[in-house]
């Protein structure tokens, strides 16, 4: 090995002076060990310093009085616990993130598999379409959030004025809660379907043709096509999609932050979430160690939520294709099962046999 | 197994296989004929419902604060005062010149040392061996599950026992570790860098970084255009974290958004107006960009 090396490098041309054979071979082992190591490392270190340790640090916070200004204080255990939990401001907030979460993921996901479906089809000016679908993502949410206030402004707003000319009555999109959720889920809409859709088109990509032209000879329709097929294929992304949402969703703050111009989530807290909830207490009310105890609550509340939507989400978007049995005969068989098992069969068989999935 | 629960984004790219999806694309996929009208309709309104919202801030940024309280419909053509509100907002207390260029640094920043950092990694994990590959791969992919935002507070404890607070490099090293990226690229290269180059280029005698260098970068550009658009457009739109971190001192541009809302919340001309500036430079991008970020999209399919 030791001359080719040598020979290696005048043929390259670029190496230093030429150093002593075994050297450079000594080198060039080294070089091939901790390389590796070395490549892989600036992430880790990275992510150890702000990722990994304030996860940890923040149960340590947590369980201690902490001032914003005066830093750490006595250990006081499971106390900033209780007092969260003793708030009714922090179900409120519980109950609006929920609300907001769902407002905004399911509709969104399912318009994106719509279009996305659409945009799969052989359509012309194909690039057009999808960078205007693509287009609100770049649009930051904090721009977003200040021309949506605008446009539901409860008095003199855009779409009370337009509803106003139907005859309708102007609604409280800032004063009632569930206006108020509407519009901040549709915020939330607005930025992320085109992306999910673009997601969800780049799997549908990778569906082979073969399955639709099986399913066109079975003289399936385009509907039958859409849930049969693509639906079916892409489900390892829907999951995907579905779990991304979750954990972005339910830690949602910019929107509701800049909805109106307190930023506290509403004069009633008719619109205030979880994550704003962690900055009031630590930010405004500078108590450090309570907003950790919210910090931790809303991670297990996420990891719950996780799990309950990716179950969620296998079962809808089964490989095994429950929409494919006819609705007479699924009917037949849910009246079958009624009573002895629970669920239906067509939906229970199906996981473990796609990438993606871990059960 | 434990495999986690992210799909595998698997490259199906180098330039054949590129060839090849141009083809499928181009024969009819998915139906057996163009679709009918009503698809164009339907996309027609996304694509309105996604301009306009944009479309009414500019109508309002070109309004005087008086026309806008008179007429909650605008019309539908943009006034003629941009300009003085451009001026005004520029000449506001908020410095805006100032959040632009914070805005601009930040992002460059983290999306350069995000590329760089990640294909490396990247790199090491697709074509290079050694021990405890798999799992600390697997790790990797792991974290991207784990919502980082939840470490707000002991990440701003620690930045301000570094004397970072109000500083952009506390706003920038945070989002240098991107999971996402080092699991993107190593997908990638996987993919698209044969491992009979890295063994041609070993065996000439060029050391790892010569290769990482002039081999792996070449090979990587279209993945790495793609992580670096997201990763400025990320740090671009951010707002959680830089308002913790920065407060009001230092602010980047959605950071001074807040400020001008909170600041002159009748004025809402200046508002909207700050909205476009925040809004132009990355709407200038995507026009340019566009295209190859779709493009980018589709090449990456996770497939299914």
């Amino acid at each position: 090995m030791a001359h080719p090396a040598a020979s290696a490098s005048t043929r390259t041309g670029a190496s230093p002076p030429q150093p002593p054979a075994s050297w450079r071979q000594r080198l060039g082992r080294w070089d091939m060990k901790a390389s590796p190591y070395a490549y892989i490392s600036p992430f880790f270190i990275l992510f150890g310093l702000v990722g990994l340790f304030p996860l940890l640090y923040t149960a340590y916070v947590s369980l201690h009085d902490w001032d914003l200004i005066g830093g750490q204080g006595d250990f006081v255990g499971l106390d900033n616990f209780t007092f969260v939990l003793d708030q009714p401001v922090f179900w409120d907030s519980l109950g609006n993130t929920v609300s907001i979460f769902l407002l905004s993921t399911v509709p969104q996901i399912v318009i994106a598999l719509v279009l996305a479906s659409l945009l799969h089809a052989n359509i012309r000016a194909r690039t057009f379409w999808r960078m205007g679908v693509l287009l609100p993502y770049v649009i930051a949410p904090v721009a977003v959030s200040l021309i949506f206030s605008r446009m539901f402004a409860d008095q003199s707003g855009l779409v009370n004025a337009v509803l106003g000319h139907l005859g309708v009555d102007p609604i409280g999109w800032h004063r009632d809660s569930m206006p108020a959720h509407i519009v901040i889920a549709n915020m939330v809409n607005f930025r992320w379907t085109g992306f999910n859709t673009l997601v969800l088109l780049a799997a549908m990509q990778a569906i082979s043709r073969d399955l639709y032209e099986a399913a066109i000879l079975d003289s399936a329709g385009r509907m039958r096509q859409f849930f049969s097929v693509t639906v079916p294929s892409v489900r390892p992304t829907i999951i995907f999609v579905v779990i991304t949402s979750t954990i972005g969703g339910l830690q949602i703050f910019d929107e509701p932050r800049l909805y109106d111009t307190q930023g506290l989530g509403g004069s009633s807290g008719q619109w205030k979430t979880i994550t704003l909830y962690l900055y009031e207490l630590g930010w405004n009310q500078q108590r450090l160690g309570r907003a950790a105890a919210v910090a931790w609550l809303l991670f297990l509340l996420i990891i719950v939520f996780a799990l309950v939507s990716n179950w969620l989400s296998r079962r809808i978007a089964s490989g095994d294709d429950p929409v494919a049995v006819p609705r007479k005969a699924r009917r037949a068989a849910r009246r079958d099962a009624s009573g002895s098992a629970a669920g239906t069969p067509a939906f229970s068989a199906s996981s473990g046999d796609t990438p993606g999935s871990n059960t | 197994m434990s495999r986690p629960s992210v799909p595998y984004i698997e490259q199906t790219s180098g330039r054949g296989a590129a060839r090849a999806a141009r083809r499928r694309r181009g024969r009819d996929h998915g139906a057996a004929r163009r679709p009918g009208r009503m698809t164009y309709v339907v996309l027609t309104v996304v694509a309105l419902i996604s301009i306009f919202p944009l479309y009414y801030a500019l109508l309002l940024a070109s309004s005087t604060s008086a026309e806008v309280a008179q007429h909650p419909i605008p019309s539908l053509i943009p006034g003629g005062h941009l300009g003085d509100n451009l001026v005004r907002v520029f000449e506001s207390d908020i410095d805006l010149p100032r959040a632009v260029w914070n805005s601009v640094f930040v992002s460059v920043t983290t999306a350069l040392a995000v590329v760089f950092l990640s294909t490396l990694a990247g790199f090491a994990f697709a074509k290079l061996r050694f021990k405890g590959r798999a799992g600390l791969l697997a790790f990797v992919v792991a974290t991207m599950a784990v919502p980082t935002q939840l470490g707000v507070v002991p990440l701003f404890i620690v930045m301000r026992e570094l004397g970072l607070t109000g500083s952009l490099w506390a706003v920038i090293i945070p989002g240098l570790a991107s999971a996402f990226g080092v699991f993107w690229m190593t997908q990638y290269l996987q993919a698209a860098l044969p491992y009979e180059l890295v063994e041609a280029a070993r065996i000439d005698g060029a050391t790892t970084f010569r290769i990482f260098r002039s081999i792996v970068l070449p090979a990587a550009r279209p993945a790495l255009a793609m992580l670096g658009l997201f990763t400025f457009i990320g740090a671009w739109t951010n707002f959680f974290w830089p308002s913790i971190v920065l407060g009001t001192t230092n602010p980047t541009l959605p950071v001074a958004l807040q400020l001008l809302q909170t600041g002159f919340f009748k004025d809402i001309p200046l508002i909207m107006t700050g909205v476009l500036v925040s809004v132009v430079p990355l709407l200038t991008l995507f026009v340019i960009l566009g295209k190859q970020l779709v493009a980018g999209v589709m090449q990456g399919a996770i497939k299914g």
